[in-house]
């Protein structure tokens, strides 16, 4: 038990935990904003991925670490509207369409990384994003060292959060989102196009999604690999639910989510982890989120029209 | 401007998505091999001859189906009724681990053939059962528990094959010990490099197709795929229908982990699936969910996949052009059936 106590004490727990929740808030909230417009975009794994290849690529071709992330949303974009084209306009399965894309997006990764690198044994480096001290905040003791030492990018995820937030709950633009996912009737009597703004939602939601993936190659890590998402994307789909399809809840969700995800990695290097196989270790993750989606069923709060087209004119 | 369905679609207008899929893969297909520096022409010349243009290549082409049949098939059913299996991965490799259990020496004689396949029908329902239950009991989105569960059995299997399951003469390769020759599928040739896998695929597409159209629990899992709502309104069991749906998808996956390990590979590894699961909802969706139509579109992937691979070594485009082929075949191809089915009409 000592050791468990010992590990909540540390500081470098702490910060762990909010480096590996900075990439799951990213993609959460892009999903949350998707899902509020009323499209499921299970497109997430896959533009994940493209989002880490993209920004990596673009670091590792010269430009700058900020051109990387900006490259790594538009990726992201772009593959959103193709989403958003074939599930709003056209009306087509969302959990199809959704797999498609997670193929197709997977898959131009893996084709081009091979194609740019032919002959590359091990991944080519980039030099990734510093952490950067917060000067005042980061002198107090543990939570400084835990929250104001993080890298740039994941102040950025935290103010991300705030921004969707300001704008569901205080602009007319999130109020006519909100209203896409639950009374789409209601937005096209306002004289408001339901399809540009489901499009515009999945077109954004996916961009964080992407710079979510480029997370991991720009500040997580230093270089781009196959499998290296490992069903983030997922697990994020769970966290929406878990988090009601609220920001804040959902940036609490993924800082619990990612604590426990630190907890695992430590145990496995205290007696615990002898005794037990390392990959109980590396399920907890997925069970977690399991009992995550269990323990929200009844008190779901999914937004009525969330996977359902509309039609205007259609009753 | 909205979309109104045509009434009555000409033949013209049925026939048309699968070739208008064909063509955008084509010609994806093409333009890769170009971005790639090769020939486009030449490049599809090879990926057809290294998936149709030998004897060798035929069988390989087969092999490769067969698992395909199987998850096609699971997925198939599933998403008939509108249940969104998307766990098709972790219930073969339910079927291949309990394949490997019963088969390496439990059980001999010629009983032990049927045996591992009915337990591992058992294994892959028993995988969906949990996902299902949740759905209609508390609502639980099984699309992500379903994918999830493809993780955990990941490294399930990889922790058995490290641990109880590990074959102690596989010079410290995680592998299991190979099956007896009483739990072999036998070859259906000697000779040949095909076995009674592929036979009792189609067997097993066509107990689908009569089940789906000759039965009440066909019917009862096409009402509920179509209107839920309706369907509970109709007096149907509607979630014992789910259940049922979910025994017999599950059960299908588990077969493709049982005809992978019996008919072709011997033993368990933790790359006994380069993702067939996931390939199946391909597979399903370009048969527009129908089970006899799984029969050449898991026969298509399979030979984008083994032709891609052999015209990868020749030719020097990344095998990856596989995906993404399949990922244009499955989206040109939803997005044929609307515009085919559908008109545009502007107010």
């Amino acid at each position: 038990m000592t050791e468990i106590l010992e590990i909540f004490l540390s500081a470098s727990f702490w910060a762990a935990a909010i480096r590996i929740a900075s990439p799951l808030i990213f993609a959460t909230i892009g999903e949350l904003i998707c899902e509020r417009a009323g499209v499921l975009n299970l497109g997430i794994e896959g533009i994940m991925v493209i989002g880490a290849f993209t920004g990596w690529f673009a670091v590792y071709s010269g430009l700058p670490l900020w051109w990387g992330v900006a490259a790594a949303f538009g990726a992201g974009a772009m593959f959103g509207l193709l989403h958003g084209t074939l599930t709003v306009p056209f009306g087509l399965s969302q959990h199809v369409v959704g797999l498609g894309i997670t193929l197709l997006a997977t898959a131009t990764a893996s084709f081009t990384y091979r194609l740019a690198l032919p002959q590359v044994t091990s991944p080519p480096r980039i030099t990734p994003f510093e952490p950067t001290a917060i000067p005042g905040l980061s002198n107090i003791p543990v939570i400084g060292q835990a929250l104001f030492t993080q890298t740039p990018l994941t102040y950025a995820a935290f103010c991300t959060v705030a921004l969707t937030a300001f704008v569901l709950y205080r602009t007319p633009l999130g109020l006519a989102l909100r209203a896409a996912g639950e009374n789409p009737a209601a937005v096209a009597a306002q004289g408001l196009s339901v399809t540009a703004i489901r499009i515009g939602a999945v077109v954004t939601g996916s961009g964080l999604m992407a710079v979510g993936g480029a997370f991991l190659t720009l500040s997580a890590f230093d270089s781009f690999f196959f499998e290296m998402v490992n069903g983030r994307g997922w697990i994020c789909i769970a966290l929406v639910v878990f988090g009601a399809w609220r920001p804040g809840k959902a940036l609490l969700g993924a800082l619990l989510f990612a604590a426990f995800d630190a907890l695992q990695i430590r145990l496995q290097q205290t007696p615990i982890g002898t005794l037990v196989p390392y990959q109980v270790f590396l399920m907890l993750p997925y069970l977690l989120s399991i009992a995550a989606l269990i323990l929200m069923s009844r008190r779901a709060t999914v937004p009525a029209a969330l996977m359902q087209p509309y039609n205007k004119g259609e009753r | 401007m909205r979309l109104e369905p045509i009434p009555h679609p000409s033949t013209l207008r049925r026939t048309a998505p699968p070739l208008i899929a064909l063509a955008a893969t084509l010609a994806t297909a093409m333009a890769l091999a170009a971005i790639a520096g090769a020939n486009p022409l030449a490049t599809i010349g090879q990926i057809l001859t290294g998936a149709f243009g030998s004897k060798l290549a035929v069988l390989e082409t087969l092999n490769r189906a067969t698992p395909l049949i199987f998850t096609g098939l699971a997925i198939a059913t599933a998403f008939r009724a509108k249940l969104w299996n998307i766990g098709a991965e972790a219930q073969l490799y339910a079927g291949a681990i309990v394949t490997v259990l019963l088969g390496t020496g439990a059980i001999t004689g010629p009983a032990a053939l049927p045996i591992a396949a009915l337990a591992a029908i058992a294994a892959g329902a028993l995988m969906l059962l949990g996902p299902v239950l949740l759905k209609t009991r508390l609502g639980v989105d099984e699309v992500v528990t379903t994918l999830l569960l493809n993780f955990i059995m990941a490294l399930f299997v990889s922790y058995l094959l490290e641990g109880p399951l590990k074959d102690p003469m596989g010079m410290g390769w995680p592998k299991s010990p190979a099956l007896i020759t009483d739990a072999r599928l036998p070859r259906i040739v000697d000779g040949l490099r095909l076995h009674w896998g592929f036979l009792i695929a189609l067997i097993a597409a066509a107990g689908v197709w009569v089940i789906q159209t000759r039965t009440t629990l066909g019917f009862e899992m096409r009402a509920t795929g179509a209107n839920l709502t309706a369907a509970r309104f109709a007096g149907m069991p509607v979630n014992r229908v789910l259940l049922k749906t979910a025994l017999l998808s599950g059960g299908l996956a588990a077969l493709a982990g049982w005809s992978e390990v019996s008919g072709l590979k011997g033993h368990l590894s933790a790359d006994l699936s380069p993702g067939f699961g996931y390939t199946g909802i391909i597979v399903a969706m370009l048969a527009l969910l129908h089970p006899i139509a799984v029969i050449p579109s898991a026969l298509f992937v399979a030979g984008i996949f083994v032709g891609s691979d052999a015209m990868s070594r020749a030719a020097g485009v990344p095998t990856y052009i596989a995906d993404m082929l399949l990922a244009t075949a499955l989206l040109t191809m939803v997005t044929a059936i609307l515009l085919t089915r559908f008109r545009v009409v502007r107010q």
